[in-house]
């Protein structure tokens, strides 16, 4: 896929998560114990072979590029093509108001201008699945279609539901004849996973036709009002997937990684999952230690009880303190005595001895990054 | 090319034959420890940590592994535009060149490579123990007491004095007297093999072992004394911390055991002196609700459905459910089937122990002298099998060292 330039989209919908994206884009959400968002999409285009990956990024970079830094854990420090970060340029307008993602595809037109490939794979970070792109490049090339659109169809299942999905209509013969972006919760249907495989000119022919005509918004503007004027095919994917727009997507994506077919087809099925290296020695279990149904990540030191959760990279769980039904973000302190359940601690936050904190199943607490409670 | 002011020289060549199947593909350097790191990540990070940016590798026993995993120094960020790390393997010259006789004469054959940074020091150091510590203190200490060769010191107990360089001291810390392996000592200072040299000096020292015929080329037994009798300023740098040679399965076993206890000597979570590595992409380790995991280091991509205790486990262990791992390390992607024992035991990596096989002691009959039990790299233990205490299985499945009975497996 050598012929191939993955753009990463960044503008994504971060209303429903502001706790963890103050300080962050949704891309840089840590995810699963050591990743973030974002090395799923790019590990997946590094697995299928692509070799200049662009991320448009809307503000709030530095927590982004500390952890890209030069694309070298995803192999993206190349001479030729590599990673290149595509930051907005209308943040430098004092008076300017976001108008939407094709403003900043416009802005940096002269990037994909310049860049050597011929075809465009644009993707979000918020929909998190384990894909080789080599199969849909395939068929969008031998069904001549102008736009392929990759999604996922769900069936109803309990307590899964989607917020804000891209819902498209798929006839028989493959070709997408309705898209729209819905608003509320959908439990089932085809959802797209925001992916789209182009030809580079049929990219910049969208961005200035919209722009010429004061749209600004890809997926709704340049491509759901073109429907009928492009030939736009569906290409199916049928691993698991998951979308994070919300709170309680993220809790409910973060719990499915309990279940080992979920972890299997997440982190190994086309491809490793990439991430930032941060040399932690093993998870350390000291004697009161206990562990159960739980993901662990290194650098942890246990001497509590840790249930039905997740523990990123550093978090040190005090003697009898317990924690159930909850994610413990990077270098956590839980302490002494305390209980947490239905939490999410954001990174370096700090439960001091003896507290106890819920939430609720379908309503988790959050605690914001570098908190004190 | 830029001069620097010291370079460090690790010696990664040994073999140790006293590891016996662990080391029968790979050098004592790249042996597994600790979870995640292999030997010589000790020295190397070390060095990083101690800001020396060029840092020779000397490799000659078995080095495929060891240089596929150094690669171009990345994990240890050396990979530097002026310096980094340089595999260094023994090489042939216009007269046919030759291995490596010694540790002295692995320095002096490349003499050249320290020769290009025209540095002031020499750092030489073992690519196989397991410490850490600031070379740059002791690089200080040197200095300061404008000396031509500094050997740093660790008090070890009198059992083992014999095993070691002993160094006796003024005062100040100049070594008077120095003992190769002595059988009585008056001393418990012993040379850890960390050497930092002013390099003029080493290098005369170094031609003239060279010459002599009769010499082993040996930093410990030719070139330090030779320097000694010569009565050069050599000083003792005492080091106070954790430093241990692993130089038999026992002490490999212990090494690891040693990071179990509430408060180990060697501190792995400390951020300021991190112990870099090569690290697999997995995903955190996953316990299930079947699963025990008590007083162990647990690395990435494990899968515990069994009960873990007082072991080690590497990345991407299995224990499947029933298991049970007492007093044990098991290297990466290696699988314990279900309902299998394994107590006192060294598992390598990628090997597979079936379902309700017995592996090593039941510490309740053998008591806390048993020997430890090793399954070799890529060894599979057919289901039901009894590897006895201190037997050895190698890659071929042959038993060694058995109580009784060959061939098994």
């Amino acid at each position: 896929m050598k012929n191939v330039l993955g753009i990463i989209n960044l503008h994504e919908n971060e209303e429903l998560l502001k706790e963890m994206t103050r300080q962050r884009p949704l891309g840089a959400v840590p995810f699963g114990g050591r990743f973030r968002l974002i090395d799923f999409i790019l590990s997946n285009m590094v697995n299928s072979g692509i070799n200049a990956v662009g991320i448009v990024a809307k503000q709030q970079y530095r927590t982004l590029m500390d952890h890209l830094r030069s694309g070298k854990e995803w192999d993206l420090d190349r001479k030729r093509d590599g990673l290149f970060l595509l930051p907005s340029e209308h943040v430098h307008y004092s008076n300017s108001i976001y108008k939407g993602d094709l403003e900043h595809f416009h802005n940096q037109i002269d990037f994909f201008k310049k860049c050597s490939q011929d075809y465009v794979l644009i993707a979000c970070s918020h929909i998190i699945y384990n894909l080789n792109f080599k199969e849909a490049y395939q068929s969008h090339l031998e069904s001549r279609a102008d736009i392929t659109i990759l999604y996922k169809e769900e069936q109803p299942r309990p307590g899964k539901s989607f917020s804000l999905a891209t819902l498209v209509s798929v006839g028989d013969d493959g070709w997408v004849t309705d898209m729209e972006v819905k608003l509320g919760r959908i439990t089932k249907g085809k959802i797209g996973l925001e992916a789209y495989i182009m030809s580079k000119e049929l990219l910049l022919q969208i961005i200035e036709d919209c722009v010429a005509r004061g749209e600004f918004d890809l997926t709704k503007e340049g491509i759901i009002k073109n429907i009928h004027r492009y030939k736009i095919r569906g290409f199916p994917f049928r691993g698991y997937m998951a979308t994070i727009n919300s709170i309680y997507d993220y809790y409910r994506a973060s719990m499915e990684l309990l279940n080992r077919d979920v972890r299997q087809e997440l982190f190994n099925e086309s491809g490793p999952i990439y991430t930032k290296v941060k040399d932690e020695a093993p998870a350390n279990y000291r004697e009161y230690a206990a562990v159960s149904n739980s993901l662990v990540a290194n650098g942890c030191i246990i001497e509590g009880r840790v249930e039905n959760s997740l523990l990123f990279r550093s978090v040190r769980v005090h003697k009898g303190a317990h924690i159930k039904n909850s994610i413990i973000m990077q270098k956590g302190e839980i302490g002494v005595n305390a209980a947490l359940e239905n939490v999410i601690c954001d990174k370096d936050v700090t439960i001091t001895d003896g507290k106890r904190l819920s939430g609720a199943r379908n309503y988790v607490m959050v605690i914001e990054k570098g908190m004190v409670v | 090319m830029r001069a620097k002011e010291w370079v460090a020289m690790i010696l990664a060549g040994g073999q140790g034959s006293r590891l016996g199947v662990l080391t029968d593909t790979l050098a004592k350097p790249a042996v597994p420890f600790g979870g995640k790191y292999r030997l010589i990540d000790f020295s190397l990070s070390n060095c990083s940590n101690s800001g020396i940016d060029t840092v020779g590798v000397l490799t000659q026993y078995r080095p495929l592994e060891l240089h596929s995993y150094i690669g171009i120094g990345i994990p240890w960020d050396l990979d530097r535009n002026a310096g980094g790390v340089f595999i260094l393997p023994p090489f042939g010259k216009t007269n046919g060149g030759e291995w490596y006789t010694g540790t002295a004469n692995a320095i002096y054959q490349n003499a050249g490579f320290i020769d290009q940074y025209s540095p002031q020091y020499v750092l030489v150091l073992s690519g196989d123990h397991i410490y850490k510590m600031d070379y740059s203190l002791m690089l200080k200490f040197h200095k300061e007491a404008g000396a031509d060769a500094t050997i740093a010191a660790n008090e070890v107990s009198w059992k083992e004095t014999s095993r070691f360089g002993i160094m006796n001291t003024d005062p100040d810390g100049c070594i008077v007297e120095f003992e190769e392996k002595p059988r009585e000592p008056k001393n418990n200072l012993a040379s850890m093999g960390v050497y930092i040299f002013t390099w003029d000096v080493l290098k005369t020292y170094l031609q003239q072992d060279n010459q002599n015929r009769k010499s082993a080329h040996d930093f410990g037994k030719n070139v330090i004394p030779a320097m000694f009798k010569n009565g050069l300023k050599m000083m003792a740098y005492g080091f106070n911390g954790y430093w241990k040679d692993v130089g038999t399965i026992e002490s490999l076993w212990e090494a690891n055991m040693d990071l179990l206890s509430d408060a180990p000597e060697l501190d792995l979570y400390d951020a300021d002196w991190r112990i870099f590595s090569v690290n697999p992409t997995s995903p955190p380790h996953f316990v299930a609700p079947s699963g025990k995991v008590k007083r162990s280091l647990v690395s990435v991509g494990c899968l515990i459905f069994g009960e873990v205790e007082n072991s080690v486990l590497f990345a991407g262990v299995e224990i499947e459910p029933g298991a049970s791992v007492h007093d044990s390390v098991v290297m990466s992607g290696a699988k314990i089937g279900a309902g299998a024992y394994v107590e006192k035991a060294i598992i390598g990596p990628k090997a597979v122990i079936e379902e309700n096989c017995q592996i090593g002691a039941v510490t309740a009959q053998h008591g806390s002298d048993a020997k430890i039990s090793v399954v070799g790299q890529q060894v599979t233990i057919p289901a039901n099998t009894i590897v006895p205490v201190g037997a050895i299985v190698d890659q071929l499945g042959v038993l060694l060292q058995a109580s009784k009975g060959r061939e098994k497996g």
